[in-house]
């Protein structure tokens, strides 16, 4: 794993610095309202929180440029509010609502916006991957020079199609980034005993450039991402990134979770991004009192808006049922 | 007899099988640790060890290919796929390796395994999370499929499955995982396969159903005898493979009348294959053509509203009675 980072050895500034601490926070905000919703019964189905892993989606989805894409998996909120997907759209698809950004069709699992290059959230464990690979093709043949970031946990290592979009990736020079979330369990299964080695090794036995970061250090997760982005741009093919980060709740919300002990979770607290990120950016004099308490009271306006637009959104109408079941040749 | 839960019918079966056969094992994605997504195993993992109760990858294909190689080696291994949605990802070992070893070596290989995967859709998972796949199963010759609609019959199924020499589907409607019934204790308390179950007698038309939409069906009856004074008989099938079909056209001798009900889509599904049947034993028995209920053709929403109206209900089930009622 690379070394602890500093504000120093970045150059980042206050601005950039504090964008990243604001979108930590709402995305955990936007969590937190997510599990209280869903004990309210206003979201159903699946729902997958993101909160501990929130260094993961920011500091590597700021690497990227308009034109570029994202994949990922069910675990999306995150890499969504990221990506600057409207936290209301993104909400309102909780709520099945026509204004969500997937017409309440997909709910949380798989959130979509192609205007922005989100192309979804996979709810097939790897079955993105070798997604992203086409992608990057699409990249190569049409010259369009765009970077596809494919997001994913540490379970999706021990499926097949893992090792055919890694070896086809480099086989074909494809301008992929894997980005592996490593939060140290699959559903309930610790990551170690579902794989016989490390997984960056997994990556540079197909001769792909593999690293290790502390996906907990949005500082460190930026730094790789940012290498990565390069690499991918100036053609020489896919780099993987393993970001070692944890998940604060559940699997999903019906984990009972018999299969880690609190004091872990306890443990993985006080690594926290945010507080990491907050702490840091106090020291450099970037961030007083007021400040973040500015920060604080604008997530929680954003997210209270949300929950309002949705609450008003429309349901979608039983007409629409057969909507979008095959395209249609354009008019004419 | 004891009243449980499906889910716990399951797993005593599991249980008994185990204490039984010490050739049978356990393998699957969250059967131990976590307990199991549907806490079928909860619990097993702590009685049988971990040599008999297996944690395995994310590796849908990798573990039912073990699994075919454990049989063949002489185990009787249990391979539980955590939901049908994620058995595509072993539609090949399935497909080209289980079900046709058997026939392709002469008769030298068979491959008694059981393969568990819960199924359905009506919890709003949406499309890639709630297939209703029991009819593609049994299309492949083969491969035995059967899916229990009551605690009972899911534990004298489950164990009957174990004592198979060939590979079993064995599919749980998560629907029915709650159910509640009465369930005999007895060890050796087994349910052969292709008997299907007539739940309920009736004169009128015949209800066909399996896995989850057994329910709709009874449901559908009782508001039958209710509100318009007819008397359906309701079958459900229990296995898709082997198929009793003497029961159904016995039954729809009497009643003239077959409303099949499913929740898999229409289009190419097995009510299609149950109809073409009927109607080569029993066409001059039909009063009607025979009606199908089943899921609208779209992939199923989120959106509660949206899944609702995609799936078949029993408003839907009465509805096709009193059409055939119609001149
Ligand atoms: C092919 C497939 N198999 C199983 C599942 C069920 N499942 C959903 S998430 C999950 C665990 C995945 O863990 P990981 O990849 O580490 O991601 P995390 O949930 O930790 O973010 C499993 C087994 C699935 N969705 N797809
Ligand atoms: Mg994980």
């Amino acid at each position: 794993m690379t070394t602890e980072t500093s504000l120093s050895s970045t150059d980042l500034g206050a601005e950039q610095l504090g964008k990243f601490l604001y979108e930590m926070m709402l995305i955990r905000r936007f969590e937190e309202k997510c599990g209280e919703l869903y004990t309210k019964g206003k979201i159903r189905g699946f729902l997958h929180l993101y909160t501990g892993q929130e260094a993961c989606a920011v500091g590597s989805i700021a690497c990227l440029e308009d034109k570029d894409k994202i994949l990922t998996h069910y675990r999306d909120h995150g890499h969504a509010l990221a990506r600057g997907l409207d936290p209301n759209r993104v909400m309102a698809e909780l709520y099945g609502k026509a204004t969500g950004v997937s017409g309440g069709r997909g709910g949380s699992m798989h959130l979509y916006d192609v205007e922005k290059g989100f192309l979804g959230g996979y709810a097939i464990v790897t079955a993105h991957l070798p997604v992203a690979v086409g992608l990057g093709m699409a990249s190569n043949m049409k010259k369009e020079n765009f970077v596809t970031l494919c997001i994913f946990g540490d379970g999706s290592v021990g499926e097949g199609e893992f090792h055919e979009a890694l070896n086809l990736s480099v086989l074909w020079k494809t301008p992929v980034i894997f980005f592996c979330e490593n939060n140290l369990y699959g559903m309930g299964v610790p990551f170690h005993e579902s794989l016989s080695t490390e997984i960056p090794k997994l990556a540079a036995a197909y001769n792909m450039p593999a690293v290790s970061v502390d996906g907990m250090d949005v500082l460190a997760v930026h730094e790789a991402t940012k290498k990565a982005v390069e690499h991918c741009r100036t053609g020489n093919g896919p780099y993987f990134i393993e970001a070692m980060t944890y998940r604060y709740r559940g699997h999903s919300m019906a984990d009972p979770e018999l299969y880690r002990l609190k004091d872990e979770i306890e443990k993985m607290r006080a690594r926290d991004c945010i507080v990491k990120l907050k702490g840091q950016m106090e020291e450099a004099g970037y961030l007083d009192e007021a400040r973040f308490q500015e920060l604080t009271d604008r997530v929680e306006q954003v997210v209270d808006e949300a929950v309002q637009f949705s609450e008003e959104s429309p349901q979608p109408g039983i007409d629409t049922l057969f909507d979008h079941l095959y395209k249609e040749p354009a008019n004419g | 007899m004891a009243e449980m839960r499906l889910r716990d019918a399951l797993r005593e079966a599991l249980r008994e099988e185990m204490l039984r056969d010490e050739k049978v094992f356990l393998m699957g994605e969250d059967i131990g640790l976590y307990g199991g997504s549907y806490a079928v195993t909860k619990g097993l993992l702590e009685e049988f060890g971990e040599e008999r109760v297996i944690d395995t990858p994310i590796a849908e294909s990798g573990i039912v290919g073990a699994g075919i190689g454990a049989a063949l080696g002489g185990l009787r291994p249990m391979v539980e796929l955590m939901t049908i949605n994620f058995s595509f990802l072993a539609l090949d070992q399935i497909v080209n390796t289980a079900a046709k070893l058997y026939h392709m070596s002469n008769g030298q290989l068979n491959v008694p395994m059981v393969i568990r995967m819960a199924s359905g859709g009506g919890s709003q998972l949406a499309a890639t999370h709630s297939h209703s796949l029991e009819g593609l199963y049994a299309h492949f010759p083969g491969l035995k499929v059967v899916c229990p609609s009551s605690p009972a019959d899911a534990k004298g199924l489950l164990k009957r499955a174990f004592r198979d020499d060939n590979t079993v589907i064995f599919i749980e409607h998560t629907a029915n995982y709650a159910l509640k019934g009465e369930v005999p204790e007895d060890p050796d308390f087994l349910i052969e396969f292709g008997k299907a179950n007539v739940l309920r007698e009736g004169t009128d038309v015949t209800l066909i159903g399996y896995s989850g939409s057994v329910h709709q069906a009874t449901r559908a009856a009782t508001m039958l005898e209710e509100q318009e004074e007819i008397s359906a008989e309701v079958i459900d099938l229990r296995c898709l493979r082997p198929l009793d079909m003497d029961t159904v056209v016995e039954s729809v001798k009497k009643t003239n009348r077959a409303v099949i009900v499913e929740d898999a889509w229409k289009f190419g599904g097995f009510g299609g294959e149950l109809a073409a049947q009927i109607m080569e034993r029993a066409f001059d028995w039909l009063d009607a053509p025979v009606a199908r209920v089943s899921c609208k053709d779209v992939p199923l929403p989120y959106n509660r509203n949206l899944e609702f109206a995609a799936l078949p209900s029993e408003e839907d089930v009465v509805e096709a009675v009193l059409g055939m009622f119609k001149e």
